[in-house]
């Protein structure tokens, strides 16, 4: 779950990179974060598989939605991570402009 | 366990290769002369995805190992590292699950590099309208 909703963000993120109309908001950072992080649990989910066979897919409800709202975290921390930088490297000026205001 | 912390080392060793790389190649932007078309992308650039790919995995695992409380903030930080037989099995985890999860990684860069260089290189589509 954690994986399926890892690979979901990636693919909106890189939807929104490719259709950006400028390069502002540095979205290819949370394209690279996301795929990154989504290749490894691939890996991981590989793994498992190799070692739990047929099982793997058959979760129970209780790990799935521990699964789920873990990967909705890690979605959030990912949105959190690229904001900070966004906010730090300041590629639009928007909170020079702010701090200058009186 | 602790899977992730391979691709943190890798990470490390990328961002510092991709520092020394910036570094050199700033040298001749300075004496290259006007109007001389770029049509490769810079090692740089390339080695910054990796670097961004790695760190990100990274991160985000590390919080899942939080999560799962395989990690924690007081020493030794790992809690497999208390146990001998826990220890064994994190060194295997990472030897076997880490080690393929920053080859695949590099693997996809790769296969990004190869394919930004050609798609940087093929001519501008034509104009709306135009045959498809």
């Amino acid at each position: 779950m954690t994986l399926l909703i890892t690979v979901f963000a990636a693919v909106i993120a890189t939807v929104k990179w490719y259709n950006r109309e400028d390069d502002n908001m540095k979205l290819g950072i949370l394209c690279f974060l996301y795929w990154g992080a989504a290749i490894m649990w691939l890996v991981d989910a590989l793994f498992e598989y190799a070692e739990l066979g047929m099982e793997y897919f058959r979760p129970a409800a209780a790990d799935m939605l521990n699964d789920a709202f873990l990967g909705l975290s890690v979605v959030a921390l990912g949105l959190v991570i690229w904001l900070v930088r966004l906010l730090i490297t300041d590629p639009k000026g928007s909170v020079r402009r702010a701090l200058k205001k009186d | 366990m602790a899977c992730f912390l391979v691709s943190a080392a890798e990470a490390v060793v990328v961002t510092a290769v991709e520092k020394a790389e910036e570094k050199k190649e700033k040298k001749p932007e300075e004496i290259r002369p006007e109007g001389v078309a770029e049509t490769r992308i810079p090692l740089s650039r390339k080695l910054k995805w990796l670097t961004w790919m790695l760190w990100g995995g990274a991160a985000l695992l590390a919080f899942e190992h939080i999560w799962h409380g395989e990690v924690v903030p007081w020493f030794p930080f790992l809690t497999a590292m208390s146990d001998p037989a826990d220890k064994a099995a994190m060194f295997h985890e990472m030897a076997t699950v880490g080690v393929c999860m920053a080859g695949l990684i590099t693997l996809v860069w790769v296969g990004m590099c190869l394919a930004a260089d050609r798609i940087a290189n093929r001519p501008e589509p034509e104009a709306e309208g135009g045959r498809s």
